[in-house]
């Protein structure tokens, strides 16, 4: 077997394992998009007033529209999670490990990156199935159609959390930066209410939550759900990922690491 | 060349079987014909001001249009979309009913508190019959023997021996009655009462009250809640009900008179009608402007049509007449 796809398999089973390991991950991962679903929608129904925007057909309730919205913020939550969990490898001495493997690092961590997003999607699909038995269903082919979605958003988020964890050294900083990241993100994006719903009260607001990657990938993931390509939100997401993956490859670079330590 | 002529005729002939939904816009004195295949407005036709009521003759070659502010009703030629004649409606028609001679229109003019009945044919008033204060909702016995007024302010509804044009009992009905009809070959009518809330359902042999029936959308305040339109699926099982600005259509079960599901459309859902076999329903939402279309087996709406500004009846038109 190519060691590329032996050192692919060892990286998935470990985070398979990982995954089996910490099931009160799962549930919480799980539990947080119900809350926002059950709870927050049914708080703020009746305040975001009506309007057909594609790829809707007609008229949708709150709960429908933040569907999308909350499968992004599974995947986001699990890509800084995932790089969480980079930054405790690292200070517990396995990522050296991992990363002395004779094979190229862009190949080691594109398949932890790897990992990390096919565990998400498993998360995803288990919330889309809940909504679904809540009453929150999407036509069946719209099911099968936001799995390459998801796995792209699921990269470029999982990218951003690799770039961020190779340049938190600590995991005491790493709160933080959850908390400027994550927040900022999931607000700032139409995963909770529409751009022109944005518009209204703020035209700066407006562009800012149209340049947010995670905006894109929301809106991925939105059309394809039903059964329909933005082609801008996948260009925009791809684009993303590429640029984050650059940058954490460069982070993580160990010329560029080494450097530092000796200076 | 021969390919694109081909086609244009198979583009042609497409358009010329299908089924159409027509809707009266009130605010932009138009008629939207809705395409029922493609579910796209394909004609807007102008008429009279105000339209409101809308119904089309038993074989659908003519279409009557209440022109309420031009106190008219126009009868239209829907392949041409022409004006043929207008019909002495009275002040003010808001809605009508064609009885089932084909003959005799039965209108009620909102202002005058009368419900006026016009001969198509002759074009000439038979009767006018003095009824409660703004009367609206109008219906027909399937058989033809009674028809029903009902008076928005004097919340009755009035019912009408068609063969002596005179009334001959009244009944008190919620706030508000906006709209009538009889189900299950005629044994019982139904009356909305928008401000009231309610849906009365009368025995129609003793004329008495037999059943109520309440409305409740979660997360939706009481007093918007306000039933309007309503038609009946197939065999009379379940009625589709509009629910004004709750923004909403209410299933309800004919038998057990319970609500089973309600389903969000556009603002101040209206009137409606359905396809031919009744698997689509077509709702007219007054504020938003539009038409939702419902999946009835589903339970679903399935698209949202433009159409002009305020839409508030609407009538189906089967293929090829």
């Amino acid at each position: 077997m190519s060691p590329y796809l032996t050192s692919l398999i060892a990286i998935l089973k470990r985070e398979a394992l990982r995954f089996v390991r910490q099931r009160e991950r799962f549930l919480a991962a799980l539990v947080r998009p119900l809350v926002w679903l059950i709870v927050f929608a049914a708080g703020f129904r009746a305040a975001l007033g009506l309007s057909i925007i594609p790829p809707y057909q007609t008229y949708i309730t709150y709960e429908t529209y933040i569907v999308p919205g909350l499968c992004g913020m599974v995947l986001l939550f699990n890509g800084m999670q995932s790089s969480f969990s980079l930054v405790y490898d690292r200070e517990m001495g396995s990522m050296k490990l991992l990363l002395t493997s004779p094979l190229p690092r862009w190949w080691l961590l594109f398949c932890k990156l790897l990992g990390a997003s096919a565990i998400s999607i498993l998360q995803v699909y288990t919330f889309l199935l809940v909504a679904y038995l809540y009453g929150i269903q999407a036509p069946p082919f719209g099911y099968i159609a936001a799995l390459p979605a998801l796995l792209v958003a699921g990269l470029m988020l999982g990218a951003l959390g690799l770039l961020l964890s190779s340049f938190v050294k600590q995991l005491e900083n790493f709160a933080g930066v959850m908390n400027f990241v994550i927040f900022p993100m999931f607000f700032l994006s139409s995963a909770l209410y529409p751009l022109w719903k944005m518009a209204e009260s703020s035209r700066l607001l407006h562009d800012i939550c149209a340049l947010n990657p995670f905006t894109h990938a929301v809106e991925l993931i939105r059309f394809a759900l039903y059964a329909e390509a933005n082609f801008a939100a996948l260009g925009w997401t791809l684009l993303a990922t590429a640029v984050f993956l650059g940058l954490a490859l460069w982070g993580y670079d160990p010329v560029r690491s080494g450097k530092r330590h000796t200076g | 060349m021969k390919s694109l002529s081909i086609l244009a005729a198979l583009t042609l002939s497409t358009t010329a079987v299908a089924d159409e939904i027509w809707v009266t816009n009130e605010k932009d004195d138009t008629v939207s014909v809705i395409d029922i295949e493609t579910l796209e407005v394909v004609r807007t036709i102008e008429v009279g001001e105000r339209p409101r009521g809308i119904t089309f003759s038993k074989d659908h070659s003519v279409l009557y249009v209440c022109a309420s502010d031009s106190d008219t009703v126009q009868v239209i030629d829907p392949e041409s979309g022409e004006i043929l004649h207008e019909l002495p409606s009275g002040e003010d028609p808001e809605q009508f009913v064609l009885h089932p001679d084909d003959r005799r229109l039965y209108i009620a003019n909102e202002d005058d508190a009368i419900t006026t009945v016009v001969d198509t044919e002759t074009r000439k008033v038979i009767a006018q019959i003095d009824v409660g204060v703004e009367p609206e909702g109008m219906a027909v016995s399937p058989d033809g023997k009674i028809a029903i007024t009902t008076s928005e302010t004097t919340n009755m509804a009035h019912w009408i021996d068609t063969e002596t044009e005179s009334l001959f009992a009244n009944t008190l009905v919620d706030s508000r009655p906006r709209h009538a009809e009889f189900i299950k070959e005629g044994s019982e009518l139904w009356v909305s009462a928008e401000i009231g809330g309610t849906i009365s359902v009368f025995d129609v042999e003793t004329q008495e009250e037999k059943a109520k029936i309440d409305f409740e959308v979660q997360g939706v305040h009481p007093d918007r809640v306000q039933p309007v339109g309503f038609e009946m699926t197939a065999g009379d099982t379940h009625a589709f009900v509009a629910l004004g600005p709750s923004n909403h259509v209410a299933i309800v079960n004919a038998e057990t008179y319970e609500v089973e599901d309600y389903i969000l459309v556009g603002r101040r859902v209206w009137h409606m009608d359905f396809n031919a076999n009744r698997s689509l329903l077509f709702t007219t939402n007054g504020v938003s402007g539009d038409v939702t279309v419902i999946d009835v087996e589903k339970r679903e709406a399935i698209k949202s049509i433009k159409v002009g500004r305020f839409p508030w009846g609407a009538a189906f038109r089967p293929t090829g007449s």
